[in-house]
């Protein structure tokens, strides 16, 4: 009787996985690096990680529904003559004309103002469409410059200078020759169907010295009425918010690396930046220690996705939170209904990230004048202000839980952690445990 | 003609004064006396009006200037009419760096020398410099004309996209993609035109080269890494 080894199960490597080896072909046959839209997708320590604990003997909580839990925001209030009133604490991003359509920017002016709340240019410009459906329009300064005028940005409710992006801290903006159609190319003042890259850093300041100089200049020119806000990619918070303050800041926003970009090298968006959750308790420690937390407001951005990320946000120390993707998500961006459209384009409905090549089949991140057509502001704006309000009654849901009558007055004593990781980042205890890893009480 | 004095008048009323003025004002003459390189003079200006600076400025002067001829009696600072939409900007001294960056439109005279990225990013502007420049002028100069009378620095243009560089002078290097160009009849008229424009007499076109974008990496190619 013969004998025969038994077979061994086929093993695929955990080093060389499926992904990273269609990458490697990827890179062979193609020689360029691989571009996509979004954020990081690795898995991160998140707000899920995070549990509120709720009132009980100790604390009586709100009545759901009856007992007032106020939600309005006040942003701009240390320099600015005419701060922004919002009537929640959830903003939408800057995303640009260019990398969405025009009629994405106008659904987005068009949901946040039925939810009282403000929406941002990008790295293109302003767009009448933008600023006629945007009650609170913030327009963000960037190292291209791309658009830029003063009557702009004297329309502008507020302004934001962009430092950094959570997506690529360090890098500029990408928009590729499919999307340089003619009116991208007219506001940017560039050639049709180039490979634009922006720069990464600002063409005329380097350093908060001078930032405070250009910051002054931005005042000059607006009469010092418009808020000024610093956005800044989660790299070293801590001393990314003290510089922006020091620069004159009204207001931070602090992206962390679940922040999506239109376009930007994989290898970008998944190895530089800090995971939003460990980018909070530095920044606000930062406006702490400086005397200024809640006189000079916190933006938290990067991965919010419902009412309980925007709590947890609020509870660590943010005055309010920023969304971009999941604003998206709300228009239409990536549903199943689609599936066919993408199943042509090679991927999957909740997968699609290639928003660069101009091809969406949800008309949203296209300058195809006939894909572009495929949303309907006036809907997809109305689904926005839908999703814009569960969020807030699911965030005073939980601040009425944790016995607070303002969202504001949700705090770091409300949470605890469900990971090490977590418990370290958020600074807040571990479940069942007194002990915050890192920290020297128990 | 309406006088304000820096050492007695807070900067903001200056431009508060200056961001009041309309079309057909008939305010058209300002004289600022006692800069002492104060930051953001003049900036944001609207209106068919001069402003004469007596003396050296700081940053940003004549920033995101609209139709207005501002004329600084002195050097000036960084960012010198900074993305200018129209109007005319004279510096009689030396201009620092990020001279008529990102501008748009109208005219920027520099007498005197210009410190490195002179022209970054600009859009649309005509710079025009008596002396010389420094490096990485004209750095992803996007369209408008750079004209200079003496020498650029390294990297003139570099990753340079529409813009027209026109150097009578020696170049210390050129910047990635950015090229020497022939100059055709056209580029002369339009040379001319510039220093016509400048006030510049006495120089033919003929002493001048023209650089601008060989363009080849408009489109990603990963035969160009090199460059990048």
């Amino acid at each position: 009787m013969s004998y025969q080894n038994p077979p061994t199960t086929p093993r695929k490597s955990s080093t060389f996985d499926d992904y990273t080896l269609s990458e490697i072909r990827r890179a062979a046959q193609t020689g360029i690096y691989d571009i996509r839209g979004g954020g990081a997708k690795r898995k991160l320590p998140h707000f899920d990680d995070l549990l509120f604990l709720g009132a009980s003997m100790s604390r009586y909580p709100l009545e759901g529904y009856r007992e007032k839990c106020s939600t309005a925001v006040t942003l701009g209030t240390r320099y600015a003559k005419k701060p922004i009133e919002l009537k929640i604490p959830i903003t939408i991003a800057g995303m640009s004309f260019g990398a969405l359509s025009g009629n994405a920017k106008e659904a987005l002016g068009r949901g946040a103002t039925l939810a009282g709340t403000s929406t941002t240019t990008g790295d293109g410009g302003m767009t009448p469409e933008e600023r006629g459906h945007s009650q609170m329009l913030v327009y963000q300064y960037l190292p291209s410059r791309y658009g830029m005028n003063p009557d702009d940005l004297r329309r502008a409710d507020a302004i934001e200078v962009v430092v950094g992006q959570g997506a690529k801290p360090g890098g500029g903006g990408m928009l590729l020759g499919q999307k340089i159609s003619d009116r991208v190319a007219e506001m940017r003042t560039l050639p049709k169907g180039i490979d634009q890259r922006s720069s990464c850093r600002h063409p005329d300041w380097t350093g908060p010295d001078d930032l405070e100089i250009k910051i002054l200049e931005l005042r000059e020119i607006t009469d010092w009425e418009k808020p000024i806000y610093i956005k800044v990619g989660g790299a070293r918070p801590y001393y990314d918010v003290a510089l922006a303050v020091k620069a004159g800041a009204d207001v931070v926003v602090v992206d962390g690396m679940q922040g999506g970009t239109a376009a930007t090298q994989e290898v970008f968006i998944e190895h530089v930046g800090q995971p939003t959750l460990a980018c909070i308790r530095p920044a606000v420690q930062a406006l702490q220690d400086l005397g200024m937390h809640r006189k000079v407001q916190l933006i938290v951005s990067g991965g919010i996705r419902n009412g309980a990320d925007c709590a947890k946000a609020l509870a660590l120390g943010a005055d309010a939170v920023a969304i971009g993707t999941a604003a998206l998500v709300a228009l239409g961006d990536n549903d199943p209904a689609l599936e066919k459209d993408y199943g042509k384009l090679h991927t999957t409905a909740g997968a699609y990230d290639d928003w660069h090549e101009g091809r969406d089949p949800a008309g949203i991140t296209t300058q195809d004048p006939d894909l572009a057509k495929r949303l309907d502001p006036v809907r997809a704006g109305r689904r926005l202000a839908n999703y814009l309000k569960v969020m807030t009654l699911e965030l005073q849901t939980i601040a009425r839980a944790a016995g607070h009558n303002h969202v504001h007055n949700l705090e770091p004593e409300d949470l605890c952690a469900i990971t090490l990781e977590a418990a370290a980042m958020a600074r807040v205890p571990l479940a069942g445990t007194g002990w915050i890893p890192g920290q020297d009480k128990l | 003609m309406r006088a304000i004095d820096l050492e007695k008048t807070p900067l903001r009323e200056l431009n508060e004064n200056l961001h009041q003025l309309k079309d057909g004002t008939n305010e058209t003459e300002w004289e600022v006396l006692n800069p002492r390189g104060q930051h953001a003079i003049a900036v944001g200006v609207d209106a068919p009006v001069t402003v004469t600076i007596r003396g050296p400025v700081g940053y940003y002067c004549a920033g995101m200037n609209k139709q207005a001829t501002v004329v600084v009696h002195g050097s000036s600072g960084p960012g010198t009419a900074e993305n200018m939409m129209s109007g005319k900007v004279i510096v009689k001294g030396d201009a620092s760096q990020y001279a008529g960056a990102t501008g748009r439109g109208g005219l920027l005279l520099i007498e005197g020398n210009a410190s490195s990225r002179c022209g970054i990013s600009m859009k649309g502007i005509d710079i025009v410099v008596k002396g010389n420049i420094g490096h990485m002028s004209a750095f992803m100069a996007q369209t408008g004309n750079l004209v200079v009378l003496g020498d650029a620095g390294d990297a003139l243009g570099d990753s340079i996209y529409e813009a027209k560089l026109f150097v009578r002078g020696s170049v210390k290097s050129l910047g990635a993609d950015c090229i020497e160009k022939e100059m055709r009849p056209e580029h002369h008229d339009q040379l001319s035109a510039l220093l016509k424009k400048a006030g510049v007499n006495g120089v033919k076109t003929s002493e001048f080269k023209r650089y601008g974008s060989a363009r080849k990496l408009y489109n990603f190619n990963i035969d160009n890494a090199d460059a990048y």
